[in-house]
């Protein structure tokens, strides 16, 4: 604690950006916010949420986003960054819609890193569309209304007899119609409206939003091999980097002898990387990097290298030790983040206890594009392309590290060949910058080969899981205990962290909605030996494993239907304020605003068992499971069914799911997140694991990584988005809430198939008939 | 060396055993074939060597001289490779899209070899490209919507 209440006192007056952790005071309750950034606030002031607690939160003026040419062409700026949850063409259709433009005439560019000028830029935490649909929506408003009036100028009638529809403006009383091109040059001279003066659109007036129905921004780049992603910017006169890093965190190297990669066919350099490593951060690791002539020529170099490591002290970390510790950890009382009632009465009290452990093991992003950037050095101003989740951090740290200041470094966002939480940290781009320096500012290729990338992840937390519950003899729930033991993310700030932060706790662990009086959550001690990052859902995954999990256990305890008994255990409708529930965090929203809606819950239950088709009669081997979670402020359902043949093999002929998420702006992309969802908690049910020895992740590439592929998937997603016209309700997230179910729901069916009840991930072979 | 790659002639001068994704994304800046694990292992950098779907990330450059390449640039030309291109677009298949190039160089050479491919054959013909956002319901349906089209746009 002290650690980071000494960095953020440093930062007074210093760039702010170089410290992602605040401390703040609230109600008395010191929260501290780690690995995510927030806007500053001296501790008097009232919370900030949503987009404003951001840091430079929101920008609406059209004048920055949005553009339109004599040609009627409309260019709308995208500030955040497209991983494939379609933000470049949500964000660019709120503003389509409310200018009321003809999406075949619409280009998106692409904003670089400028948080002063767009607003905030970090794409993650599922809030690109929630925080930016008012701004955005203001900014088409805008400029729809800068066009209206030029038209009314040009005509010399009242603005209020013109309307613009469609790309035009029309008068509707003479039927007179001009384009947005031919009005282009006028509107840009007026003044831009004020906010209150704005008219937005109804719901009714809508053109794209809650409709979508338009091709991908990049659809037909990706198809065509056009689309640019951080891995490949081309220049004639470019070097090809691949850097060989410490396989321990914390380690550096001790010596190293690089006389035959020198040497080797096409290699340029062979330099040792400046990496310090006190505290991960975001920084660089300790590495030796070999610079060639093409990144295949790199690769073969670096294999000639003979590095000798300093280990450090996580050179022990062994992650089957690690399990144990954990699981000896959860079965001590451990710090208490909730309690309400007298749950060690109403253990004693209860006809049974049942109690489980889970086990959750560290996963990899393993993005189909590696880590890679590109960077180059002109007359000491530095332009970096990569493909990053955090621009305006990736500027900051690039800058720091040169020893220049921002002003000095542009950074060109590129699609991201994937995201998943794993490109909100810019090592790589700092380490495209420093090769460059070191190469006289030449343009300089990183890239992090498949062994790269799994062996030196941010990787997604280790947890163990146990919980116990007091049931009468008709089977409710009278008394619940969690413990939850996992290092935290927040220890790359601060190793000396060994408790879960709030935005870890208010991931379905402590704001665990069920309707039961006597309960305790407790979060004893955990310590890191390796990068805990982000990863797409990020605690939900193992806080929604063992939750519904148990919930499974218990209902089968009870002999009652599953669904039925998880309704019960929600209970009725309400909306619970988060702060009752002791969770700070809200995902940094308002807790009036966005209450945690049991009702909500309860109906994407009940949707995702009625279209499956729930307690349908199977054919033997077959089952089917279930698992609801609320993340994000959106509330997802999912029912899995699983086909398993005598050897235990596990099929998935069809996944369903249910997803509220409030109003939708273009639902075709949210199918499409909620499906890769499922596929990427399948993924993870099944194969997921970086194990470590001695230090070192032992998984090198996708032999030994699996995750799923097209033979293994299911033929059939179905996706039940629940219906809403009421634009009035706040969005929810999108990107992460589809993955957290789909885990337990797996195993719950793998159990109502075969008995098994898998309560350490990931499955592999634990349904063959033999174990 | 010179090499054949979307009907052109191209000359080269690297290592006889450089692998051809690199002589084409950083010799010839052709980037659309995509690097994603260097063994064979997610078929991100599928290109067509006389017409067969191979992994371009373990392709000696010398054992591709003298024969015809065929890259996600070029296919655009042939009608089979058109018309999955239009079927992507029109199913909006990709989310990220980095793993596209390769899927569709995967599923040129099924459709080329199967024009009325089974779920089995797809399976079978795709399993060895990794999508991570997990598009592997619509690469399928895009398949058959293509042929069912007969290959064409």
């Amino acid at each position: 604690m002290s650690a980071v209440a000494n960095e953020l006192a440093s930062s007074q007056g210093v760039s702010r950006r170089e410290f992602l952790l605040r401390l703040q005071a609230m109600g008395g309750l010191l929260l501290v916010a780690h690995g995510l950034r927030i806007a500053k606030a001296a501790p008097t002031d009232p919370p900030k949420y949503g987009a404003e607690g951001m840091p430079h939160g929101t920008v609406d003026n059209p004048l920055v986003f949005l553009a339109v040419g004599d040609d009627g062409w409309v260019t709308i700026v995208v500030h955040r960054s497209e991983m494939g949850q379609g933000v470049r063409t949500g964000m660019a259709l709120i503003v389509a819609d409310e200018l009321d433009a003809d999406w075949t005439k619409v280009r998106v560019q692409q904003a670089p890193a400028d948080e002063e000028k767009y607003g905030n830029q970090d794409t993650d935490g599922s809030r690109s569309t929630r925080h930016f649909i008012e701004p955005m929506r203001r900014c088409g408003a805008a400029a729809r209304m800068m066009l209206e009036h030029a038209a009314a100028l040009t005509w010399r009638v009242p603005v209020a007899e013109v309307r613009a529809v469609n790309h035009e403006v029309v008068h509707q009383k003479t039927g007179r119609k001009l384009g947005y091109g031919a009005l282009a040059k006028q509107a840009a001279k007026l003044p831009v409206p004020p906010r209150e003066a704005l008219r937005l659109k109804t719901p009714e007036e809508f053109r794209y939003l809650g409709k979508g129905g338009v091709p991908l921004a990049d659809g037909h780049d990706i198809v065509t091999g056009k689309a640019q992603y951080g891995i490949d910017p081309w220049f004639k006169d470019m070097s090809f980097a691949v850097i060989a890093r410490s396989p321990v965190l914390g380690g550096s190297v001790k010596q190293f002898d690089g006389t035959a990669a020198a040497a080797a066919p096409g290699v340029q350099k062979v330099l040792q990387m400046p990496a310090t490593v006190a505290t991960a951060k975001f920084h660089i690791l300790a590495g030796v990097a070999v610079i060639a002539n093409s990144t295949g020529a790199a690769i073969a170099g670096r294999k000639l290298l003979k590095i000798e490591w300093e280990d450090g002290a996580n050179g022990s970390y062994d992650s089957d030790a690690y399990h144990v510790a954990l699981h000896e950890s959860a079965r001590q009382p451990g710090k208490v983040v909730r309690e309400s009632g007298n749950v060690d009465t109403a253990f004693q009290s209860s006809a049974k206890s049942i109690e489980a452990e889970y086990y959750i093991p560290h996963i990899g992003h393993a993005t189909m594009e590696p880590p890679a950037a590109v960077a180059r050095i002109v007359n000491g101003k530095c332009e970096v392309w990569a493909p990053t989740q955090a621009p305006q951090v990736t500027r900051e740290d690039v800058a720091k590290h040169l020893g220049t200041t921002p002003e000095n470094v542009t950074v060109h966002v590129t699609l991201l060949g994937g995201g998943f939480g794993r490109k909100s940290k810019p090592d790589f781009a700092t380490e495209a910058a420093l090769l460059s320096q070191a190469m006289g500012g030449r343009p300089v290729k990183v890239t992090w080969t498949r062994e790269d990338d799994l062996h030196h992840d941010f990787l997604h937390t280790v947890s163990v899981e146990y919980l116990k519950a007091g049931v009468g003899a008709d089977g409710k729930v009278s008394a619940w205990l969690h413990r939850s033991v996992a290092p935290s993310l927040a220890t790359i700030f601060d190793p000396s962290i060994n408790h879960e932060v709030p935005p870890e706790l208010g991931m379905g662990f402590i704001n665990m909605p069920y309707d039961i009086p006597n309960l305790r959550l407790e979060n004893p001690e955990a310590s890191a030996h390796c990068r805990i990052g982000w990863f797409r859902s990020v605690s939900n995954i193992s806080h929604a494993f063992a939750i519904q999990s148990f919930v499974s256990e218990l209902a089968v305890n009870a002999n009652k239907n599953h669904r039925d008994y998880l309704l019960e255990l929600i209970g009725p409708a309400r909306k619970i304020d988060p702060r009752s529930q002791q969770d700070s965090w809200n995902y940094g929203e308002s807790p009036e605003r966005y209450p945690v809606d049991t009702g909500r819950l309860r109906h994407v239950v009940e949707t995702v068992t009625q279209e499956a088709g729930w307690g349908k009669t199977l054919a033997r081997g077959r089952g089917q499971g279930l698992a609801a979670h609320y993340s994000f402020l959106s509330y997802t359902a999912a029912v899995v069914e699983v086909d398993i043949d005598e050897q235990g093999r596990i099929k998935i002929p069809r996944v369903d799911v249910a997803f509220d998420c409030g109003p939708q702006v273009n639902p075709e992309r949210i199918r499409s997140q909620l499906e890769g969802a499922v596929i990427m908690g399948l993924s993870l049910a099944m194969f997921g694991e970086i194990t470590f020895k001695r230090g070192r992740s032992q998984q090198d590439n996708f032999h030994q990584y699996r995750v799923t592929r097209m033979n293994e998937a299911p033929s059939d997603i179905r996706v039940h988005l629940i219906p809403t016209t009421d634009w009035s309700i706040p969005l929810g997230g999108v990107g992460e809430p589809g993955v957290p179910p789909i885990a337990p729901a797996l195993c719950n069916a793998v159990f109502a198939a075969t008995g098994k009840r898998i309560r350490r991930l990931p499955i592999k072979d634990q349904a063959r008939r033999s174990t | 060396m010179e090499l054949q790659i979307n009907d052109q002639t191209v000359s080269i001068s690297a290592e006889p055993t450089l692998q051809l994704l690199w002589v084409l994304r950083d010799l010839l800046g052709m980037t659309g074939t995509k690097y994603g694990c260097g063994m064979a292992l997610c078929g991100a950098c599928t290109v067509l060597i006389d017409g067969k779907a191979l992994r371009s990330c373990v392709l000696p450059i010398d054992q591709a001289v003298g024969k015809k390449i065929t890259t996600i640039e070029g296919i655009g030309a042939m009608p089979l490779g058109a018309a999955l291109q239009g079927a992507w677009q029109e199913i909006n298949v990709p989310q990220c899209g980095y793993c596209q190039a390769g899927q569709i160089m995967s599923a040129v050479a099924l459709l080329q070899a199967k024009p009325n491919p089974s779920d089995a054959d797809i399976d079978a013909a795709m399993s060895g490209n990794i999508c991570r956002c997990g598009t592997y319901t619509r690469i399928r349906a895009a398949i058959k919507q293509a042929a069912n089209q007969g290959g064409k746009t």
